[in-house]
């Protein structure tokens, strides 16, 4: 006879307390994920708060006929009209490192902003305009309390002049903050005020649709040849095998053959949107052909059956009535393998689209970078104002992500049959 | 017009041209005439040729990661490059120069890359697992329907996030804790890197894994229940050992995920290769010394380049081997229970 008594186990409220641990633990591991989900969004979205304003300085910009010559815009040096509008707002400024530092708070970009503004009003042209000119991203950031003045001078990059200049001016009322259209219109830069995703967006969209126009094809045909006709053999089975693999085979791999076959064997253009979305597609492809595939299994084969059945080839019986029925499917797979394509940075490293990209590029052919890659390019920056760019970035990548994600569940929603 | 015919004389009929002819027939012409069967065998031909580019891929990469290796291994002998202990891949600016041809040793690679790994699965592996056990078994099917949507955010967010993540906010979070206890972390600490990266690939865990255990056989936890056992110690001792192998296959396609992944450790990991087992150090992967040796200025042919595709082919090696031990596995596994 079994003694139960000596089995531990037998001890009832102790088995009851261990399946409460039990639970508690996994209790506790799904809120240590959620959690982490929580504090990486959390902290994402606090540190592109700021770049929803951005700081301007009024300034009166002297535009009369003895300053300038208004039929001659491109000669104008507005450089140097902007540096003496500055020194006639402060005209106590002597020193020349100190003049340097008054200068310092506009953004050195700001000389181009009024040639724009001109060009666009010429009206403007005669006489003494104050025109808002965008401010440089140290002053932005000490209007918004993100630099220490408690630091000894030297140690900030502000000092105390330009405080003192700050709050003459901020009394003035010559400062005032704006939502920040420039960061959805403008292209990269150096100057982190002014640095914008449009050059980096426009890029993406170039590689996407590269990468769709050939993936998707070529993925569907694969997944009709392999779900359809293939007969079933040696090179069948190797193919799938094949797809499977490569579904797992590391990103940046891919990158390594678009170095060598389509920048260094083909000769195609480095940095290219073209051979971003051609690497993009080899990537996706395994993504597609996989969801595609599970599209047509779900088609039920009475409809082939009976297309059979009326005398269609086979050929037909699958474009005719199997592949409508399995269309919502696979755009729905195609679109989850071009959210994977948007999200990824390192192949594209590897071919080059890794540049400073400033103009906004106007065909697949010319160098440009990822939205990815400029979030990478970013995040390396030292400025303390490059970091909230990079936050803005990656809050502009994650909505398009959430987009096409939720314009899947949609789809699935709307066009799920059900057979 | 063609209309379909009453069934006459047993047979299925169409009015062509005001004639009833038997349909079969018609639609023998029909297929014949409009038809051709060229056509057709163009058109499968066609879509076998889009089936052959996953082959084609698969041979472009391995040709082409192989083609350039044995260049760089006609310079740098092979086993320098899998048994060396030292890696610095500096191009001499003079032939004479000391260690003008740099030394391209991938012993301290492949440990960085383990050791970011191994502390990514130390991470990724409990969590994971008790997610899933607890998401299978005891959630409740409203619970289930929103908080495995929410974890499988984690997956589709882009590396790229997870290594801003990882370089600004956890990185300098374990290196200011550290310090209270008087530990010296570096500011680019294999353990910052690991941890970021146990998160990205844990969803993958918890969605492989809860598939494993779904499909063990409600029989075989009905039998434990019957002979008296708690709900956790049938997890314990007849589920999770019956699902053990397909777990199995989970974790070794996370590990294969983990060891490719490029752009958390590229951001947070740093680039010292050194040989150490240490987490509190800063250490290089394969992959960010790819990125490291063919981004910027490159020319080929030069050892620097080519000794990036050597990498690449012994990353491509791992990966695949990971994964068709993995895939094995599972498919066994699931034929197992079918």
């Amino acid at each position: 006879m079994i003694n139960f008594s000596k089995h531990a186990g037998f001890n009832l409220s102790r088995r009851h307390r261990a399946e409460q641990r039990f639970q508690w633990a996994g209790r506790f591991a799904i809120l240590i994920s959620l959690a982490f989900l929580v504090i990486m969004l959390g902290s994402i979205f606090r540190d592109a708060s700021g770049v929803m304003r951005q700081s301007q300085i009024a300034v009166a910009v002297d535009l009369g006929p003895e300053a300038i010559d208004a039929a001659d815009i491109a000669n104008i040096s507005f450089g140097k009209i902007l540096k003496s509008a500055m020194r006639a707002r402060f005209p106590d400024v002597m020193k020349r490192k100190d003049k340097k530092r008054l200068y310092n708070l506009v953004s050195p970009e700001a000389s181009f902003e009024i040639k724009r503004q001109l060009t666009n009003d010429p009206a403007l042209f005669g006489r003494v305009q104050t025109l808002w000119l965008t401010a440089s991203d140290d002053l932005d950031l000490y209007l918004r309390g993100k630099i220490d003045t408690s630091l000894p001078e030297n140690q900030r990059q502000i000092s105390d002049a330009q405080i003192a200049w700050i709050k003459d001016l901020k009394q003035a009322g010559q400062i005032r903050r704006v939502v920040n259209w420039n960061f959805l219109t403008n292209g990269d830069s150096r100057e982190p005020e002014i640095a914008g995703i449009l050059s980096a967006l426009v890029g993406s969209l170039f590689s996407l649709a590269v990468c769709f126009s050939l993936s998707f094809p070529i993925g569907i045909g694969a997944a009709i040849f392999l779900e359809e006709f293939a007969p079933t053999n040696r090179i069948t089975s190797l193919i799938e095998v094949n797809i499977n693999n490569l579904a797992a085979v590391p990103s940046i791999v891919f990158g390594l053959l678009g170095l060598s076959i389509f920048l260094g064997y083909f000769g195609l253009p480095r940095s290219s949107p073209l051979v971003g979305g051609m690497v993009l597609a080899l990537m996706t492809l395994p993504t597609i052909i996989i969801a595609a595939r599970a599209a047509l299994k779900s088609v039920p084969p009475s409809f082939k059956q009976a297309a059979l059945a009326l005398g269609a080839t086979p050929v037909q019986a699958v474009f005719h009535h199997v592949l409508p029925a399995a269309l919502p499917g696979m755009l729905t797979g195609a679109i989850v393998g071009m959210a994977q394509a948007l999200g990824e940075t390192a192949p594209l490293l590897m071919i080059g689209m890794v540049a400073f990209i400033v103009d906004v590029p106007q065909s697949i052919l010319e160098p440009a970078t990822a939205l990815p890659v400029q979030i990478f390019l970013w995040a390396d920056s030292p400025e303390r104002a490059f970091t909230e760019k990079t936050a803005a970035a990656i809050i502009v990548l994650l909505v398009l992500l959430i987009a096409m994600n939720l314009s899947v569940i949609l789809l699935r929603r709307k066009l799920e049959q059900r057979f | 017009m063609k209309h379909i015919a009453p069934i006459r004389f047993g047979r299925v009929g169409v009015f062509v041209n005001g004639k009833i002819t038997p349909m079969a027939d018609q639609m023998l012409i029909l297929t014949q005439t409009i038809r051709p069967k060229w056509l057709d065998r163009l058109v499968i031909a066609l879509l076998a040729a889009a089936a052959c580019v996953a082959i084609l891929v698969t041979a472009g990469i391995v040709l082409s990661l192989v083609f350039e290796t044995l260049q760089f291994f006609n310079k740098v002998p092979v086993m320098d490059f899998l048994f060396g202990l030292d890696w610095s891949p500096q191009t001499a600016i003079r032939a004479d120069q000391v260690g003008a041809g740099g030394s391209f040793g991938a012993i301290p690679l492949i440990n960085g890359t383990f050791l970011i790994s191994a502390i990514a699965m130390a991470v990724a592996t409990p969590l994971g697992l008790t997610s899933a056990v607890y998401l299978s078994e005891y959630a409740t099917k409203r619970t289930r329907d929103w908080i495995k949507p929410t974890l499988e955010i984690l997956a589709g967010i882009p590396t790229v996030v997870y290594g801003f993540f990882a370089a600004l906010t956890v990185a300098p979070f374990i290196r200011m804790t550290g310090g209270q206890f008087g530990l010296e972390i570096a500011s680019e600490s294999a353990l910052a890197a690991g941890i970021v990266m146990g998160i990205m690939i844990l969803p993958l865990i918890s969605s492989l894994s809860g598939d494993v255990i779904n499909a063990v056989p409600q029989s075989l936890r009905d039998a434990s229940y019957g002979l008296g056992a708690t709900h956790s110690e049938t997890i314990r001792r007849v589920v999770l050992p019956a699902a053990l192998p397909g777990i199995a296959g989970s974790l070794l396609l996370a590990a294969s995920r983990a060891i490719g992944e490029t752009m958390i450790v590229l951001m947070a990991a740093g680039m010292a290769a050194k040989l150490t087992a240490n987490p509190l150090e800063a250490v290089t992967t394969i992959t960010v010394q790819i990125v490291a040796l063919l981004t910027g200025d490159q020319e080929f042919d030069s050892a620097k380049t080519l000794s990036a595709f050597a990498l690449g082919l012994l990353l491509f090696a791992l990966t695949l081997c990971l994964n068709v031990i993995a895939l094995g596995i599972v498919r066994k596994y699931r034929e197992h229970y079918d």
